[in-house]
C-alpha cells in the first residue's frame, strides 16, 4: 500500500509531552494483539471516548516530545487504526518516532507548528514535499529525515516492505563516515 | 583500525562503540551518521513480544537469525492475571517452542539480563524503553518497538543513528537518606522530560566509584525518563569485579576520549542532593521532599526495574523494621527478579515486610504498569519507586502517582502520607 502524497483533514491539537501511557494505557494494550481493538483505547488518558469522536482522515498536531515514555508500538498502531492519517509534532520522542516509520504512520517534525494550528483547523500534510500547509495557506517544511525512512513509511512499514523486497531498507545502506 | 578507534581521544563512548561495532565499517562515525549494528542480544517482553511475533509471522520470515541471542521475557504481567494476558503468554511460549529462542518467566527483563547475560561492549536492543539500563556496565543498550524487533529476529541487524552525548560529572558524597534514585530524579528535573532525547548520557566523575552496580543500574534505567538513547557508566574496577564474580567476560571495555565533544555538560554535587519527589503527571516535576510532605497516600509501591533490586529492599526493610504500615494505606513490595526475591526471603527481609503489614509479591513489573498487584482506583494516590507517574499509568486516569526512592516510599507507607525518610535512618 502506497500512501497518497497529500493528506487533507481536520487537526486534533495536542499539548507538549503527550506520552504513550496517555496514548494507550498498558492494561489495554497488553491484553490484545488486534490493532482494531487497540484503536478503541487511543488517547484514552485524555479522553476515553476519543475513539467515538475521531473521523477517518483526521490529523494530529502536537507539541514537543510527542510519544515519550514506553516503547509500546501499540501507541502509533492505535493512532493509525483510529484512521488518523498523519502525526505532525514540534518534536517526537525517539522510540515513538522510529515506530511510526516501522508501521507506516507518517510522522513529520515541524518546529513551531502548534502556534499555527487551532483545534479542528483543516490542514494538509504533503508527503511528497514533506511539509504542512496550514489554514492560511502558508507552507511549513518538516525537518528532513533519511531517505530510507521516508521510503519505508511510503511503502506502509516493515511488514509491507519486507514482503515486497525480502530485505530491510537499512540493509542496502552504505555507511559513510562524516568528516568534520 | 579497531584499536585506533578504541584509542581515539576525540570520541565519546557512543561514537566509539558504534564505530567499532558498526557492520563491516571499522571507521569513525560521528553524531548524525546512520549505521547498521549487528545485534548480540535481542529482548522482547510480554507486552511487546506478542506484537513482534505477529509482525514476524506477517513478514513471512521462516526462521529467526540466531535463537541463542533472542530472549523472550514474561515479566510485565506475571503470572497472568486474566485470560487475555494468558492467551498472549501462550503465544510467546508457542513461539519459543517453534523457534528455540530463550524464554524467561517471572523476572523483570532488565534485571534478569544484567544478572545473567549482559557484558561490557555488547550491542543489546530490547523492545522495552528501559533496556538502556545495561549501559550501567558499558553496553550499547537501547529500546525499540515490536516491528523493529521482528526485523532483528529476522536479520540480526538494525540501523542506528550516532547520538550526540551529554556528560554528567558526579562529585561529593551521599547524605543520609539520599540514594541513586534521588540523583537521577534530580537530573531529570534539571534537563526535563525530553532533555536527553536522542542522546547518550555519560555518567562520570569521582563519585561514580562510590556507586554500586545496582545503583548504576537504577540511574541508567531511570535515565530513560529524559528520553535518552544510551545511559553509560564506563567499565571501572567495580564493573570488573562484578564480572569476575559472575564469571563473564567483556566484549569491549570502552572509555570516552579526554578530548571528546559533548552537547551539554552538567555537574552534580551529590552532597547537595536531598530526597526528591516527582509530582503527578510528569517525571520532571521534581521537588524536594519537604515541599510535598504530608500528602496523604492510599498506596506505597516499592519495586520495578528502576528500584526493585536487593539494595533497594534492604533500605525499605531498614525503614519498615519495627514499624507498621499505616491503617488505610497499602504497601506493595515487588522484587525485580527471582534472585532478588530469593535473597530477600533468605536474609529475613520478607519477614520484616510481612510483619510491617506490607504485601510482598513475586517478581514482576506489576503495579508499575497498572496491570496487576496494586492497580489504583479512581482518585487514589500512590507514592512509588517505579519510573513513571503519567496519567493512568498505574490504573484509573484520575489516580495520582508521586515518584520517589524506595526509602521515601517506605517512610510514606508508615505515615500514610508522603514522609521524609531521613527520620527513619
Amino acid at each position: 500500500m502506497t500512501a497518497p502524497s497529500i493528506l487533507k483533514g481536520r487537526a486534533w491539537v495536542w499539548p507538549d509531552d503527550v506520552n504513550t501511557d496517555i496514548i494507550i494505557p498498558f492494561r489495554f494494550k497488553a491484553r490484545t494483539n488486534d490493532p482494531v481493538e487497540m484503536a478503541k483505547y487511543a488517547m484514552y488518558g485524555f479522553d476515553p471516548e476519543f475513539y467515538k469522536k475521531v473521523k477517518a482522515g483526521d490529523l494530529f498536531v502536537a507539541g514537543k516530545n510527542f510519544g515519550g515514555g514506553s516503547s509500546r508500538e501499540q501507541a502509533p498502531v492505535a493512532i493509525k487504526y483510529s484512521n488518523v492519517a498523519a502525526v505532525v509534532a514540534e518534536s517526537f520522542a525517539r522510540i515513538f518516532y522510529r515506530n511510526c516509520f516501522a508501521i507506516g504512520l507518517p510522522a513529520l517534525e515541524v518546529p513551531g507548528i502548534t502556534k499555527q494550528v487551532k483545534q479542528f483547523d483543516e490542514i494538509e500534510v504533503n508527503l511528497q514535499d514533506w511539509s504542512v500547509r496550514t489554514r492560511d495557506g502558508s507552507i511549513h517544511p518538516a525537518l528532513k529525515v533519511p531517505g530510507f525512512l521516508r521510503g519505508l513509511m511510503q511503502e506502509g512499514g516493515l511488514v509491507e516492505y519486507y514482503k515486497r523486497h525480502h530485505n530491510f531498507p537499512w540493509e542496502t545502506l552504505e555507511t559513510k563516515a562524516v568528516a568534520r | 583500525m579497531r584499536q585506533d578507534i578504541l584509542n581515539d581521544d576525540t570520541l565519546t563512548f557512543a561514537e566509539k562503540i558504534i564505530s567499532v561495532r558498526a557492520d563491516g565499517a571499522e571507521k569513525v562515525h560521528r553524531p548524525g551518521d546512520i549505521t547498521v549494528l549487528p545485534v548480540d542480544l535481542a529482548m522482547a517482553q510480554d507486552s511487546t513480544g506478542p506484537l513482534a511475533i505477529k509482525v514476524f509471522s506477517e513478514m513471512g520470515v521462516p526462521r529467526v537469525w540466531d535463537p541463542s541471542k533472542i530472549h523472550l521475557v514474561i515479566d510485565h504481567s506475571f503470572p497472568a492475571p486474566d485470560e487475555k494476558v494468558a492467551n498472549l503468554h501462550h503465544l510467546m511460549r508457542e513461539f519459543v517452542k517453534k523457534h528455540g529462542v530463550r524464554l524467561v518467566e517471572g523476572s523483570i527483563s532488565h534485571q534478569h539480563l544484567l544478572e545473567n547475560h549482559v557484558v561490557p561492549g555488547m550491542v543489546l536492543f530490547g523492545a522495552d524503553s528501559h533496556t538502556c539500563q545495561a549501559g550501567a556496565v558499558g553496553a550499547f543498550a537501547t529500546g525499540i518497538g515490536s516491528s523493529e524487533m521482528a526485523a532483528v529476529w529476522a536479520s540480526g541487524k538494525l540501523w542506528a543513528k550516532v547520538p550526540e552525548s551529554i556528560k554528567v560529572n558526579l562529585t561529593g558524597q551521599f547524605k543520609k537518606g539520599v540514594f541513586a534514585r534521588d540523583i537521577v530524579s534530580h537530573f531529570i528535573g534539571t534537563v526535563g522530560e525530553d532533555g536527553g532525547n536522542y542522546r547518550s548520557i555519560e555518567w562520570k566523575g569521582p563519585a561514580v566509584k562510590d556507586l554500586s552496580i545496582a545503583s548504576r543500574a537504577c540511574i541508567s534505567n531511570n535515565s530513560m525518563e529524559c528520553g535518552c538513547k544510551l545511559s553509560i557508566f564506563e567499565v571501572d574496577a567495580s564493573t570488573q569485579e562484578y564480572f569476575r564474580s559472575v564469571n563473564r567476560k567483556s566484549m569491549y571495555e570502552i572509555h570516552s576520549g579526554s578530548k571528546a565533544s559533548y552537547k551539554d555538560e552538567y555537574d552534580i554535587d551529590i552532597g547537595k542532593i536531598i530526597p526528591e519527589v516527582a509530582e503527578p503527571g510528569n517525571v520532571d516535576k521534581v521537588k524536594e521532599v519537604g515541599e510535598v510532605e504530608g500528602t496523604p497516600v492510599d498506596q506505597a509501591f516499592i519495586g520495578s526495574s528502576t528500584n526493585g533490586r536487593y539494595e533497594d529492599l534492604v533500605v525499605a526493610a531498614k525503614i519498615l523494621k519495627g514499624h507498621k504500615v499505616k491503617t488505610g494505606t497499602r504497601c506493595v513490595i515487588t522484587p525485580a527478579s527471582k534472585s532478588v526475591f530469593e535473597q530477600a526471603i533468605k536474609n529475613g527481609l520478607a519477614e520484616i515486610f510481612l510483619q510491617s503489614g506490607a504485601v510482598f509479591t513475586n517478581a514482576t513489573c506489576g503495579a508499575c504498569v497498572g496491570t496487576h498487584l496494586g492497580v489504583l482506583g479512581e482518585n487514589e494516590v500512590c507514592i512509588s519507586s517505579s519510573p513513571r507517574n503519567y496519567i493512568g499509568r498505574m490504573g484509573s486516569i484520575t489516580s495520582k502517582i508521586y515518584l520517589a526512592s524506595p526509602a521515601t516510599a517506605a517512610a510514606s507507607a508508615i505515615e500514610g502520607k508522603i514522609a521524609d525518610p531521613r527520620r527513619y535512618l
